[in-house]
C-alpha cells in the first residue's frame, strides 16, 4: 500500500465528487439526491472496470484510481443522510426510490464494468 | 430542530473551488483512514468484507453526529460541513468498495452472502445516521426536540 498515492486519489475523489454533486443539482434539482446517485453509480462501475483489469494493471495504478479515487468519488454517508433526510421531510417513497436505485444501478453497473474488464485482460 | 443541507444562505458558502479544495484536504485523509482499516482487515474475494462494512456503519454515523452539531450550535458555519462532512467523511466511507465486493461475492458463489452484505450495509448505514442525529440533537437540545418523529 502506498500512502501517498490513496491520499492523493482521495483528494481529487472527493473533490470531484462535491463538484460533480454542485453541478447535477443545479441541473436537475433536488427531489432525489441525483448528485449522490450520479456519483456513486459512475464510480461503481469505474471500480468494477479496474478491478476487473487488475490482473494486467499496476497495483499502484488500482491503489491510486481504487483506493483512493474511486473510494472517496463515492460516499455512502452522503446517502445515508439524504436519505434519512427525504423520510424526515414526509417523502419516504423517495427514500426508497434513491436505495433502490443505488443498489440496482450500483451493483449492475459494479458486475458490467468487472465483466468487461476482465474480457479485455483474458 | 430541522438539519435542511439548504438552510445556510448561498452568500454564506465558500465558491465551489475553494470548497471543493477544502473537501479535497479531507477527503484524502478520510481514504487514509479507509485505506488503513482495510490494510489492517483484508479479506479474500469470497469472504465477508468487514472493513468496508464498519468504515461505512461508523462513518454514516458520525455524519448524523456531525450535521446535528453544526445546525444546532454552529448554524453559520462556511468550513466544517465541507471539510469534515463531505470530505473526511465522503471520503472515509465508500460505495464503490461495497458494489464491487457485492458483485464478487456473487462471482465467487456466495450469492446469498452478497445479498446479506448490501441489505447489512443498507441498514447500518441508515440506522448509524438516524442515530447520530437522534441522540446528538437530544443530547445538544433536551429530551423533547429534535425529531420530526
Amino acid at each position: 500500500m502506498t500512502w501517498a498515492l490513496v491520499a492523493i486519489g482521495g483528494a481529487v475523489g472527493a473533490a470531484c465528487r462535491y463538484l460533480v454533486d454542485v453541478a447535477v443539482t443545479a441541473r436537475f434539482g433536488d427531489r432525489l439526491p441525483w448528485g449522490t446517485l450520479t456519483v456513486n453509480l459512475l464510480g461503481s462501475a469505474a471500480f468494477g472496470l479496474l478491478i476487473g483489469l487488475s490482473a494486467a494493471t499496476p497495483d499502484d495504478v488500482v491503489t491510486l484510481l481504487g483506493v483512493g479515487f474511486c473510494g472517496a468519488f463515492t460516499t455512502v454517508s452522503a446517502l445515508a443522510w439524504e436519505t434519512v433526510a427525504l423520510v424526515e421531510r414526509g417523502t419516504p417513497s423517495r427514500a426508497v426510490a434513491t436505495l433502490g436505485l443505488s443498489v440496482v444501478g450500483g451493483l449492475g453497473l459494479a458486475a458490467a464494468g468487472l465483466a468487461i474488464g476482465l474480457s479485455i485482460s483474458a | 430542530m430541522s438539519v435542511d443541507p439548504d438552510l445556510p444562505a448561498p452568500a454564506a458558502r465558500p465558491s465551489p473551488l475553494v470548497a471543493a479544495a477544502v473537501v479535497g484536504l479531507g477527503g484524502a485523509v478520510g481514504a487514509l483512514a479507509r485505506a488503513g482499516l482495510a490494510d489492517l482487515w483484508p479479506h479474500r474475494a469470497d469472504q465477508w468484507p468487514w472493513s468496508t462494512l464498519v468504515t461505512n456503519a461508523s462513518g454514516a454515523a458520525l455524519l448524523g453526529v456531525l450535521l446535528a452539531v453544526l445546525a444546532t450550535r454552529f448554524p453559520r458555519d462556511r468550513f466544517a460541513r465541507p471539510l469534515l462532512g463531505t470530505g473526511l467523511l465522503g471520503g472515509y466511507t465508500t460505495f464503490s468498495t461495497l458494489s464491487v465486493d457485492a458483485v464478487q461475492l456473487v462471482r465467487f458463489d456466495r450469492p446469498g452472502l452478497a445479498l446479506g452484505y448490501v441489505a447489512a450495509n443498507l441498514a447500518a448505514i441508515l440506522v448509524g445516521c438516524w442515530l447520530g442525529l437522534l441522540l446528538s440533537r437530544r443530547a445538544l437540545a433536551g429530551p423533547d426536540a429534535g425529531t420530526a418523529w
